[in-house]
């Protein structure tokens, strides 16, 4: 019982899990059921209330995706977690607990395409309008922000060209303006960086990429890093006001540095609804025991393959922050020295219809809109992930005409490098 | 001791050995956290006293109201106080009153007064400041991993499935402080600012 600090992979085995109490399980019990019972009356009253710990219904907590939400957090260093539907409603459910109608919020433009579309479109719908800002720029951060600014939101490696992103200095401006930074990991994970060491103050996944990591389960995570003051100036009245949902109470002074996630389980998940199954939070922590493995590999094969590309006559430029003449090689060595990810992009010298040739004539890799699979994927982001994206957008978060993605899996690197060869050759 | 970040046997060590708590500042109301940990400490079997002189001559969860820690008539082993930092010296100066001294003295979330928690461990009382009971002992039991916290801690044990009443096992493997650091050192540059 000293208290000795465990590794990474020793967090990814065991965080979060112990066997099971009724039957001695190891393996975590996939909980497939939607209710729980009380043991009488007072003990219910005490769980709608907050008072006690414990399971009522799946759209609120689960044992199979609690053990889930632990060993995310531990991973993360952060003091609690909640994990959702997806990546994207993990995105929704945070900064519903941060933005009243007609506040905003400052987002870099090099994100997913996806989070693109949700900022400017869905989540304008509810009255929470997004400003860009350049993550190559950090001054444009400081400009963006206003009276009216709640939050600032970036990804820690950047979908879909892997750039890295200098999360302390922007982490510095969010807290000269009182606001959390909300950091995307997705494309790291956390075995690469973990955002919470420099500065971040609320950790989002999609589970459905690296974490689960084998392409057949989706779903998302909030982590909180219990860093931020809630309480001041009235400004985020979901964590200091009392809430009239549960009779009063106030979410910061009763759950101290872990409000943040009680807020998001309690106020966003309880009443937006994107609950993650169970099944999908098993079949995710069963990736995630690899992912210190798995990682490394994807890491290994992704620096082989770009080193691969980076020399072919087809390739027009490589950009993958791993190689050493990449512009965000000084960052991917502060903030990755373990591997720049495995999602990155690349353009050829005969721009799009060179890209739709090489996507069909690849064997092994899969052409489709996903990343983060054991298996190697491809894509053209201009015709599908980034396609509802104006020309400058696409050009802007790097998803250009000529670009394609690769997010390279974790099979044999000798036999992902042939099969470009015969595709760009041929 | 270093009231930016406690390491968990310290903690463990007052949980497990504690056995009465009078709670300062308790609320007969649901919705305080006070109410909280009150009855989450008295289901988990410690012997709970609620303080609080504007409640005298009614009960919280059974128990009868005292006026005051001087007014409790029995020895008592912690001293849980929930109230704000700037009303924790004159409580400490009564609690240093009793005879027998309590072993703990206990500060809520929130709660922190450097001056009188140096007071108490003048005379060798062990001091938590800005820490929550139900919420540590919900952590090293790891109950609280129910709502997605991190327990920091780590066990391949078979653990008897928890009932009302109670006590858990606390002596869970420790993963330290340290995974957590992020949300210590804010929580001292809070302090240090205020
Ligand atoms: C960086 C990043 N964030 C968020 C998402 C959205 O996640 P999900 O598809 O699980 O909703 C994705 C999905 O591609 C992503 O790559």
């Amino acid at each position: 019982m000293s208290d000795r600090l465990p590794g990474f992979s020793t967090l990814a085995v065991h965080a979060g899990a112990q066997p099971d109490p009724t039957t001695g399980a190891r393996a975590t019990p996939i909980y497939q059921t939607t209710s729980f019972v009380f043991n009488d009356a007072d003990h219910a009253a005490s769980l709608f209330g907050l008072q006690a710990f414990g399971n009522i219904y799946t759209r609120i907590g689960n044992p199979t995706n609690a053990v889930l939400e632990e060993r995310v957090a531990a991973l993360e260093g952060g003091t609690a977690a909640l994990a959702v539907a997806s990546g994207h409603a993990a995105q929704v459910v945070v900064l519903q607990q941060l933005l009243q109608p007609g506040d905003e919020f400052i987002a870099a433009r090099k994100l997913y395409g996806g989070s693109i579309n949700q900022f400017t479109h869905a989540f304008k719908s509810f009255g929470w309008n997004v400003v860009w800002a350049d993550p190559d720029d950090i001054a444009s951060f400081e400009r963006a922000v206003t009276p009216r600014t709640k939050a600032i939101f970036i990804e820690s490696i950047a979908n879909p060209a892997g750039s890295i992103t200098d999360i302390e200095a922007i982490s510095t401006v969010a807290r000269k303006a009182g606001v959390p930074l909300i950091v995307d990991n997705t494309l790291a994970s956390p075995y690469l960086i973990r955002p919470i060491d420099h500065g971040a103050d609320i950790v989002v996944h999609s589970l459905t990429k690296f974490l689960g990591g084998h392409g057949n389960s989706l779903g998302g995570i909030i982590v909180d890093a219990g860093t931020f003051d809630w309480s001041t100036g009235g400004k985020y009245p979901m964590l200091s006001e009392p809430r009239p949902e549960y009779h009063g109470i106030r979410l910061q002074e009763t759950f101290g540095n872990f409000a943040f996630a009680i807020a998001c389980r309690v106020l966003g998940l309880r009443d937006l609804g994107p609950a993650l199954s169970p099944f999908n939070a098993f079949m995710i922590l069963t990736g995630i025991e690899t992912l210190p493995l798995r990682m490394q590999k994807h890491c290994d094969n992704a620096k082989a393959v770009a080193e691969y590309l980076a020399g072919h006559p087809a390739v027009a430029s490589v950009s993958y922050a791993g190689l050493p003449s990449d512009k965000y090689n000084q960052l991917a060595r502060k903030y990755a020295p373990k591997g720049a990810g495995a999602v990155f992009t690349f353009s050829l010298k005969g721009g799009y219809d060179a890209g739709v040739n090489l996507v069909s004539k690849l064997q092994l890799f899969s052409h489709l809109a996903n990343v983060g699979d054991t298996r190697s994927l491809v894509i053209h982001p201009a015709s599908t992930t980034h396609s509802q994206l104006d020309d400058a957008a696409k050009i802007t978060s790097g998803a250009g005409p000529d670009v394609v993605r690769l997010s390279v899996g974790i099979e044999d690197k000798e036999d992902l490098i042939a099969d470009l060869e015969q595709a760009l050759g041929a | 001791m270093n009231h930016d970040a406690y390491p968990d046997n310290y903690i463990r060590g007052i949980l497990n050995s504690v056995k009465s708590i009078a709670m300062v500042g308790a609320s007969p109301v649901n919705v305080r956290p006070s109410y909280f940990a009150f009855k989450y400490l008295a289901q988990r079997g410690y012997d709970m006293i609620p303080i609080n002189p504007g409640h005298v001559g009614k009960e919280l969860l059974g128990k009868p109201f005292v006026a005051s820690l001087s007014d409790i008539g029995r020895p008592v082993d912690m001293i849980d106080i929930f109230r704000n930092s700037s009303h924790i010296m004159p409580v400490i100066e009564e609690a240093l009153t009793l005879d027998p001294l309590p072993k703990v003295i206990w500060m809520q979330l929130g709660a922190r007064d450097d001056a009188a928690a140096a007071k108490a461990e003048a005379v060798g009382i062990k001091v938590v400041m800005n820490r929550c009971p139900k919420i540590e002992y919900g952590r090293l039991s790891s109950e609280i991993s129910w709502m997605g916290v991190n327990s920091r801690t780590l066990s391949s044990k078979r653990a008897p499935a928890p009932t009302q009443g109670m006590r858990l096992s606390l002596n869970r493997m420790s993963v330290g402080g340290g995974d957590t650091a992020a949300s210590d050192r804010a929580a001292k540059n809070k302090s240090e600012q205020s």
